[in-house]
């Protein structure tokens, strides 16, 4: 489904990613991590096409079609969602109106505003004043809606409360046992391995893949041990 | 003085542009003036004068004593040579449902219209009232000023809309002040969303009263060659009173000038004034001037700023949610010039969103 190949981006003059492959096949969940700074982040947003992410040399590929030079709204198209790590404030445009773009069918709307206690946010003011859990759950439940084929999530658990992870952690689940949804997901704290079945994780140091494997062992490991020893272990580079 | 309204059809949008309902159905009272002509006054609530202020300054003694009082309050000259305008009253403790409308027509050539409105609102009562000031495709070189007073009596409450639609070559002065009693509250809110030559405005709010508040809120659209310098000011004389400036502009290429003013006279005290701004032409100008100003230390006074173009990450947010550029950058605009911060009932916030949705279609 989604093809990255001999990947280089450049941010502001520095190569922030290195000559990196990654494929994901229909139907997949991979799992991204990576210490700060190492280009997680930034692999996912030359994905969608965000400004700012120079490709300098190397292909993005999705469902075969070169992404390159799309414009974001067309990868959309396509079938790639992103759900953000820091969000903006979109002042006097209602969560809600957002909503009614992305789908509409009002039940699906007033199903999974419910699943994810949304219900009093649908009147405000997209990102004004919501809590770091809020948003996580506003962003999750716009991309749901969006409904993607692949799905790029940048770290969904990161600020939430362990009750509403399991909330998200189950919609999230719900959503991707679904016939050939993908995802590529980004995570600090494996909170969300607990809830999805990934069957590969990989590792983002300095701007190169250094390890692949099955996620919760990586998880562990690195948790144990730290990212230095993942230059270590030396697994066959993805 | 005819009991309806009749209209060449060339103005009726024109008017109608301005927030003003010719069918009445939806408004509780009604005042038209056609450059200096009053055409019509009409009240459907017992609890609602309307009246031309001249024929209120013959017929009760006690608007003579209105007239001009809040001018002499801040020891401040107002222009003599006005002719016509509204007086308006709404009687002790009654709260009109619907709002009362008022149409200010600029109509003949070159016509100067200088009008002094009054508007009393008595104790306990409860208004919406929508001023309509715009000017027919015939006015051109227009001149309007626009007087107007304001007296909210003890726990009052008034919401105040005033909605310019000129054209670019007309000159607009309005100059108000409205004095608050005791728990008063007066929503202000100004929007102008047309071409217009020069507009320069700052109406003041004294709140003598305790407990009293004041909120200003405007919405500017400002296409080339129009300059809005608009402002607002409130002085919190009386304990525990309350401001709060809200302005949100737009530039087309137009000049702004936003300027907020919030003085404390006593202690206990609250105000916040905020301005944000969008420059979406490389001739547009927008200059921020809040201020703000206090004897005492037991007071809370703040203010926020933002001016700037649109942030590319608004944009591409959307842009990843499947709009188009364009539509992302329209949402946005629509959702800055947000209606909502007006305070209106839900009939007045529908009309004004009208409006706005079709000045923001001509204008992008």
């Amino acid at each position: 489904m989604l093809k990255v190949e001999n990947l280089t981006i450049e941010i502001g003059g520095k190569d922030i990613i290195q000559d990196i492959n990654l494929e994901i096949k229909k139907g997949e969940v991979v799992i991204l991590f990576g210490p700060n700074g190492c280009g997680k982040t930034t692999l996912l947003k030359t994905i969608m096409g965000f400004s700012g992410y120079r490709i300098k040399s190397g292909n993005i590929i999705f469902k075969d079609k070169p992404l390159n030079n799309l414009p974001i709204e067309e990868r959309v198209k396509l079938g790639i969602g992103i759900m953000y790590q820091h969000p903006p404030k979109i002042r006097g445009v209602k969560l809600q109106q957002l909503a009614q773009y992305l789908t509409k069918d009002e039940k699906e709307i007033s199903e999974l505003t419910q699943k994810l206690t949304l219900e009093e946010h649908l009147k405000r003011d997209v990102n004004v004043d919501f809590s770091g859990g809020e948003m996580k759950r506003s962003e999750l439940f716009q991309v749901l809606l969006q409904d993607p084929e692949l799905l790029l999530l940048d770290e969904p658990e990161s600020g939430v409360d362990i009750e509403n992870i399991g909330v998200m952690g189950g919609a999230l689940n719900e959503y991707l046992k679904q016939e050939g949804k993908s995802a590529l997901i980004i995570t600090h704290t494996g909170y969300i391995l607990d809830y999805i079945n990934a069957k590969r994780g990989c590792v983002l140091l300095d701007g190169k893949f250094w390890c692949v494997g099955d996620p919760k062992e990586m998880f562990g490991a690195i948790r144990k041990s730290g990212y230095d020893k993942c230059k270590e272990c030396i697994c066959p580079q993805h | 003085m005819s009991a309806t309204l009749k209209l060449e059809n060339q103005d009726i949008e024109t008017v109608s542009s301005s927030g003003i309902d010719l069918s009445e159905k939806t408004r509780s009272a009604s005042f038209y003036q056609q450059d200096s002509h009053t055409k019509l006054y009409k009240s459907l609530h017992e609890g609602v004068d309307i009246l031309s202020t001249e024929e209120a300054l013959a017929k009760y003694p006690e608007a003579k004593d209105y007239f001009g009082k809040n001018f002499r309050l801040l020891n401040r000259d107002f222009p003599q040579d006005t002719d016509g305008g509204y007086f308006i009253r709404v009687k002790k403790g009654k709260t009109v449902e619907f709002p009362i409308q008022a149409c200010l027509f600029l109509k003949a050539q070159g016509f100067k219209q200088r009008v002094h409105n009054l508007i009393i609102i008595e104790e306990g009562a409860r208004v919406y009232l929508i001023t309509g000031c715009s000017a027919s495709q015939s006015a051109d070189e227009g001149f309007h000023l626009g007087i107007s007073e304001f007296f909210l009596k003890k726990n009052a409450y008034l919401n105040f809309t005033m909605i310019h639609s000129w054209k670019k070559d007309v000159t607009v002065k309005p100059i108000s002040i409205a004095h608050l009693e005791d728990n008063a509250v007066f929503v202000s809110n100004y929007v102008c969303l047309r071409p217009v030559k020069e507009i320069i405005m700052y109406p003041t709010a004294v709140l003598e009263g305790n407990k009293a508040k004041a909120v200003f809120n405007s919405l500017i659209l400002s296409h080339p060659d129009s300059l809005e310098d608009v402002g607002s000011r409130v002085i919190l004389r009386g304990f525990d009173t309350q401001a709060e400036i809200n302005a949100r502009a737009v530039s087309l290429g137009g000049k702004v000038i936003a300027r907020g003013h919030i003085k404390a006279e006593n202690q206990n005290v609250k105000g916040h004034l905020e301005c944000r701004g969008l420059v979406l032409s490389q001739k547009g100008h927008i200059h921020a001037i809040p201020e703000m100003e206090t004897d005492f230390r037991d007071v809370d006074l703040s203010h926020e700023a933002a001016i700037g173009k649109i942030s590319q990450d608004e944009i591409e947010y959307l842009c990843a949610r499947g709009f188009t550029k364009e539509q992302a950058q329209s949402i946005i605009i629509r959702g800055f010039m947000d209606v909502n911060i007006l305070g209106l009932p839900d009939l007045l916030k529908k009309e004004i969103e009208k409006i706005e949705d079709a000045s923001l279609k001509g204008g992008l």
